[in-house]
């Protein structure tokens, strides 16, 4: 045992030694957490990022303004009115997500197309192929905007109201039944005239010599319904917290990376001699690499305890669920990333070649653990395999015991599944470990 | 003391040792030489543990060594040929890091540290980093670093590579304090006149095997004929041979 403090002393000593690294050791993880938080946070008083979209209006008719108007008063969408050319240019520059060009006649067409079912009008979009995401959002949002306009122009514009009568002279030509012919212009008179009376909130006198469809207000389809959100955090009271997921994620990979330097570490001490000095006293194996193990796992505590501690007093991260459950998963995930670095060293020759080699498997594991990105994103195959990544069990423990704020049973899986990691780690590192220094 | 018998180690196909027999008495020094890759270092490695022989023994007070963790490793202080200290680290931290290692309590452990810092000359520079120090003084502390626990028997593997003449004489001079209080000491070199002023006993190995085995004087019968008192250098170019090996 006295061996094991004097090696854990030691490792300590020769960790606070190189102040420089201390303080990137330390200062790394809480500023690129910091800035993942920034972003990820979720904040309700964040400013809202509009998505770039050029809309060219080449109908110039009631129902393109219309289009153009509603993109123009929505939320999601920052609105610009290039020439096809300087859009088309700006999409392949990056500097635009989507353009959406209205072609001439595309009013009258839709309007058709929406009584009559005749041939629809093609929307030209064209969009960075980079940037699918935002495109769906766009087309999600402009439908809406489109149902609106082309239904108002049709019930209650000039426009529409010529088309109703067109159709509605043309009903008797039409290819259907006489009982549908009777329906379908039963519905149009019926609209036109329910549309063309003043609305309620309307009952201010007319300007003289307004038309009455000039006197209604312009009204279409709208959405059906509402939409109530309500995010489910630990509490009623209590908002999601994006730093505690940033924290977690990036405490763990910068862990992961401190434990590729204690087995670069060891491999240094080897390539030094200092190994020939601890294998020629009377002390054990299993000591030595204990004596490894337990420092490193020291060290990655401090490491997540700054961090956590940085995110708390700075960021209001809050652990709401079990102050043990959370104790637990730290340790766990200091004890598995200590083993991690163990069997970094034993399955390694060259300090160089090894860090190479296990830099990319931390990137890797971190990664498929959902510390950069959830990894609700990941193909389904891809889901099911990160299982076997214990950075995911680290990153779900950790938002468990925060802002999800669920109770110590929640810890008891994670913190099992890392110590089962840890195990099989430090079994494969004492199995693997060249113990012959010749 | 100390008593090495039919020691063997093979990597594969090479065998790097072969049936390498000495012994090694309380107050001797016993130079161990060799050409490059005759087997030296990993001899002195099965004696401090750090390798696993194939087959023989190592006898201390005829009780075999056994184990990672036998009480006899106590009695062996290894001075490897590297440097085998924390540059970051004060010369004072690691040896009480080194000396822990041997389970030494914390009085004994001082005692011993100022005792073997005083030895080497570096009593006043203890709590300053090795990495500040000459490449004359981390030699004097890795000797420091192995006479913590007060072994018996003392492997050195080249102690005194790259250091300068003062330095070397002074190591020398350590070394001669030690013989004095009766420890055995095995020391391998490639300096031939460090074996000349120290050892009482040499023994030449080359391909794994003991080719002579006797005191400075008795090499001589390896002397090549009618040469008369010849240099030990002679005597081990005559046993090795003049092939260069790499």
């Amino acid at each position: 045992m006295q061996a094991i403090l004097a090696m854990i002393r030691k490792d300590l000593q020769l960790f606070l030694a190189d102040r420089r690294a201390v303080v990137m050791g330390l200062v790394a993880p809480v500023a690129i957490a910091s800035f993942f938080g920034s972003i990820f946070s979720g904040s309700p008083n964040a400013e809202r990022v509009k998505i770039p979209v050029a809309i060219i209006d080449q109908d110039r008719t009631a129902v393109s303004r219309g289009i153009v108007e509603g993109a123009r008063g929505d939320q999601y969408l920052l609105v610009s009115n290039p020439t096809a050319d300087e859009a088309r240019d700006a999409v392949k520059k990056g500097t635009l997500a989507v353009a959406v060009i209205i072609p001439q006649g595309f009013g009258d067409a839709a309007g058709r197309a929406f009584f009559t079912g005749a041939a629809k009008p093609e929307l030209n979009v064209l969009y960075d192929p980079s940037r699918s995401t935002e495109l769906g959002l766009v087309r999600g949002v402009l439908t809406e905007h489109i149902m609106q306009s082309v239904s108002a122009e049709m019930f209650t514009g000039d426009q529409g109201r010529t088309l109703v009568d067109d159709t509605l002279a043309a009903i008797d030509a039409m290819p259907m039944a006489g009982q549908q012919q009777a329906m379908l212009r039963d519905l149009l008179q019926s609209a036109r005239k329910f549309y063309s009376a003043p609305a309620p909130a309307a009952a201010a006198p007319a300007a003289p010599g307004a038309t009455a469809a000039a006197q209604a207000p312009r009204r279409g389809l709208s959405m059906p319904y509402a939409v109530k959100e309500e995010a489910v955090t630990s509490g009623d009271n209590v908002s999601y917290n994006g730093y505690a997921h940033s924290f977690a994620g990036m405490g763990i990979q910068f862990l992961l990376l401190a434990s590729i330097d204690l087995g670069v570490g060891i491999l240094l001490e080897r390539q030094r001699g200092l190994w020939k000095r601890l294998r020629s006293a009377p002390i054990s194996r299993l000591s030595l690499l204990a004596g490894k193990a337990a420092s490193g796992s020291l060290i990655a505590l401090l490491t997540l305890t700054v961090s956590f501690a940085f995110a708390m007093i700075v960021f209001g991260v809050r652990i709401q669920g079990s102050l043990i459950g959370f104790a637990a998963i730290a340790l766990a995930t200091a004890l598995m990333a200590s083993t991690f670095g163990l069997l970094v060293a034993s399955l390694g020759k060259t300090p160089g070649g090894t860090r190479g080699i296990a830099s990319l498997s931390v990137l890797l594991m971190v990664m498929l653990g959902g510390a950069w990105v959830p990894s609700f994103i990941f193909p389904a195959w891809l889901q099911r395999l990160t299982v076997v990544i214990p950075a995911r069990w680290a990153v779900d423990g950790f938002d468990a015991m925060t802002w999800r704020g669920l109770g110590l049973q929640a810890a008891v899986l994670p913190t099992l599944v890392m110590l089962g990691f840890a195990a099989v780690f430090g079994t494969l590192a004492v199995a693997r470990f060249r113990w012959e220094e010749a | 003391m100390l008593d090495v018998r039919g020691l063997r180690k093979a990597y594969g196909d090479l065998v790097a040792v072969h049936e390498i027999s000495f012994s090694l008495n309380a107050g001797e020094v016993v130079g161990l030489l060799g050409p490059n890759g005759a087997g030296k270092t990993t001899t002195v490695s099965m004696i401090a543990g750090l390798v696993v022989p194939d087959g023989g023994q190592v006898l201390i007070d005829g009780s075999p060594l056994a184990g990672d963790t036998d009480p006899k490793k106590q009695r062996i202080g290894l001075v490897p040929q590297d440097l085998a200290l924390y540059d970051e680290l004060s010369a004072l931290s690691n040896l009480q890091f080194f000396g822990a290692l041997y389970r030494l309590s914390p009085a004994v452990l001082k005692t011993a540290i100022d005792r073997s810092l005083t030895l080497v000359g570096l009593a006043d520079r203890a709590r300053d980093r090795v990495g500040t120090f000459s490449g004359g003084m981390k030699r004097r502390l890795n000797l420091a670093a192995s006479l913590l626990h007060d072994p018996d028997i003392l492997l050195l593997d080249e102690p005194t590579v790259g250091v300068d003449p003062q330095s070397r004489n002074a190591i020398f001079s350590n070394l001669e304090t030690l013989k004095a209080q009766g420890k055995a000491l095995l020391y391998t070199t490639h300096y031939m006149e460090e074996v000349e002023r120290l050892a009482d006993r040499v023994v030449i190995v080359d391909h794994g095997r003991v080719v002579a085995a006797d005191t400075l004087d008795g090499l001589q019968q390896y002397a090549p004929t009618g040469a008369g008192r010849v240099s030990l250098e002679t005597i081990f170019l005559a046993l090795t041979g003049r092939t260069l090996r790499d």
